[in-house]
């Protein structure tokens, strides 16, 4: 009961993000899932789902492991093209009304639209600078000025440009985790994508990296959709407009955070949340 | 008490077996190297200034003369016997030994152009296979095939090679005793060796790097080229260290299909550019094994044949270092 408490007091500070969402009308859809069911092989992950991401917010994915949120999450920008036999059996997903799976859509053109910053930070063994311009550079950007400019942007936006100013052709491998982990971020920015796909950009990080991404999250959230996984239902409730809790490849809920956290309508998120199980 | 004894008997005694073994090798290698290091140097080295051996390394292979003339023993090479002839016209009795005088010059410069060119082969034809078996096929059955293929590739004896490429290049090509022949005879024999190590090492760039270009946008191509290559070279490079190893000192693949015993021109002395590849060429690896088993032994062939072997053993190990030089300096540029 004690943990039950401090978990419905929690999502308020220092945002207050529920409050902003509520004064927003939703005016459109960013991505509609509708009745999406998946599967690798013949093993299925995902059953029924759907779902209406609004735009210009912060979308969590919540839930115990293997219940398919990263799955879903890499369904946004077919990153599970990747990966052997692994399908969408049934339904759709639209960005913006379109269907991202269309065998008109071209896939890179996606993910150009579709950022993604993954669970491990990954730069590149190249420079702070190379890092960023890499995603300008796929695209045929080749003037110095224009990329310059977008490195910086990107930089400023992931609040990581004080910190690298002075020795962006230095390694990116010399930074520490959480500052690698914001240059992804930055990475991600500087090709101007719709959306942003986050796969727990936290989880390795410490209290302290973790609070500057938060707090970078609830930035981006004005310029960019963000969807965000995570196993960390306090991050969910600090730094998310709308949360959805995912059980066994299902989704039982999906609603604003602060309805979520403090008044569940399935027994089984409130649960989840107070900490019975998971 | 007693059986702890003898358990620690055994245990020293099993010790000792494992750490002989491994000085067995240590060994061998010593006295290898040693015989054809000091044996070579004698005909490498001289003892004055500039105390290496330059004609042989700059002259081609000659004929050795030795004979007796007013109590004196003349040991002259094929063009110094011609001079000194014609400044004494009385008949002398020679005994002629092959191969024994001169130097070795056109052998190197034939392994070098057959090195270069059957690695460059080799290569391009292996990187482009291990990218395409790494990043893009799927786990068919046919894909195993071509695995399996490659494996039993790797087994075939260089000899098997060496047929192959007289019957196909040589013969069915006409392409002769050639340079193109040697390239293709030696590139294929270290194919299986170079795709199995090149695969190797883009496997071993972790897949975020992948995941992260492709998320950016990249085309497939262009994350392979800018993101996955780059990174995967030292490994290559590592791996062709050995092949170059492997293409200068083999015998049987080029002696059907490259090598000649003995050929007066240089390679570049050839009438039209396209000659080129179309000439054999005297390798190293050849010259040793003709000179150690085509001609009759006695005191004074011992001298080209320890000569060639270390010059053999030298060039390797130079190419060696180049690569390991040149891996070093790509890996230092990633920091990985």
């Amino acid at each position: 009961m004690v943990v039950m408490e401090k978990e419905t007091e929690h999502p308020a500070p220092p945002l207050e993000p529920q409050r902003v969402v509520e004064e927003e009308p939703r005016q459109k859809v960013m991505i509609n899932v509708s009745d999406v069911d998946f599967a690798y092989g013949d093993h299925q992950v995902l059953y029924d789902i759907n779902m209406e991401i609004p735009p210009r917010a912060v979308t969590a994915f919540i839930g115990p492991s293997g219940c398919g949120k990263t799955t879903l999450l890499r369904c946004f920008n077919r990153m599970n093209d990747l990966v052997d036999g692994a399908h969408i059996s049934a339904g759709k997903i639209e960005l913006e009304g379109q269907d991202i799976n269309a065998p008109e859509v071209d896939v890179v053109e996606l993910r150009r639209r579709i950022g993604m910053v993954f669970q491990k930070s990954n730069p590149f063994p190249k420079s702070i600078y190379e890092n960023v311009a890499y995603g300008l550079r796929v695209l045929g950007a080749t003037k110095k000025s224009i990329i310059n400019e977008a490195v910086e942007k990107s930089l400023r936006a992931a609040a990581l440009w004080d910190e690298v100013k002075d020795r962006l052709d230095s390694s990116a491998y010399g930074l520490s985790g959480g500052q690698q982990q914001r240059l992804c971020i930055a990475r991600a920015l500087a090709v101007e994508p719709e959306v942003v796909l986050m796969d727990e950009p936290c989880s390795a990080l410490d209290p302290i990296a973790t609070a500057k991404v938060e707090e970078l999250i609830y930035q981006l959230r004005e310029n960019f959709t963000i969807v965000i996984v995570t196993h960390n239902m306090q991050q969910a409730g600090r730094c998310s407009n709308y949360t959805a809790f995912f059980y066994l490849g299902r989704l039982i809920e999906f609603g604003s955070t602060s309805k979520i956290f403090s008044n569940p309508s399935e027994r089984k998120t409130e649960d989840y949340i107070t900490g019975r199980f998971g | 008490m007693k059986i702890r004894t003898r358990q620690k008997i055994f245990q020293t005694a099993s010790f000792w077996i494992f750490r002989l073994a491994t000085y067995t090798i240590l060994a061998a290698a010593t006295y290898i190297f040693l015989d054809i290091g000091v044996k070579g140097s004698r005909t490498l080295f001289t003892t004055h200034a500039p105390f290496i051996n330059v004609p042989f390394l700059t002259q081609r292979p000659q004929t050795l003369y030795v004979f007796e003339y007013q109590g004196t023993k003349y040991t002259l090479s094929d063009s110094e016997f011609r001079v000194w002839k014609t400044q004494h016209p009385e008949e002398v009795e020679a005994t002629s030994v092959a191969y024994s005088a001169g130097g070795v010059w056109p052998c190197i410069v034939g392994t070098a152009l057959l090195v270069i060119g059957s690695m460059i082969f080799a290569l391009a034809i292996g990187i482009c296979s291990a990218i395409y078996l790494s990043e893009y096929s799927q786990n068919t059955k046919f894909i195993r095939l071509i695995r399996v293929a490659i494996l039993n590739l790797a087994g075939v004896p260089s000899i098997v090679f060496g047929l192959f490429g007289f019957g196909l290049f040589v013969i069915f090509l006409r392409w002769n005793v050639s340079l193109l022949s040697g390239w293709f005879t030696l590139g294929l024999m270290i194919l299986p060796a170079i795709i199995t190590a090149s695969e190797e090492s883009l496997r071993a760039v972790p897949n975020g790097l992948r995941e992260g270009s492709l998320a950016l946008g990249a085309t497939k191509w262009q994350t392979i080229r800018k993101n996955v290559l780059p990174y995967a070279l030292p490994g290559i490079l590592t791996s062709s260290i050995l092949g170059i190893s492997r293409v200068a000192g083999e015998t049987a693949p080029i002696m059907f299909t490259a090598a000649y015993a003995l050929r007066d021109e240089m390679p570049w002395q050839v009438q039209r550019w396209t000659d080129f590849v179309f000439q054999g060429v005297m390798a190293l690896p050849y010259h040793i094994y003709v000179v150690s088993s085509k001609i009759p032994q006695n005191e004074y062939t011992e001298r080209m044949q320890y000569g060639a072997a270390c010059i053999l053993l030298l060039l390797v190990f130079f190419i060696a270092l180049a690569s390991i030089i040149l891996r070093e300096k790509a890996r230092k540029r990633l920091s990985w």
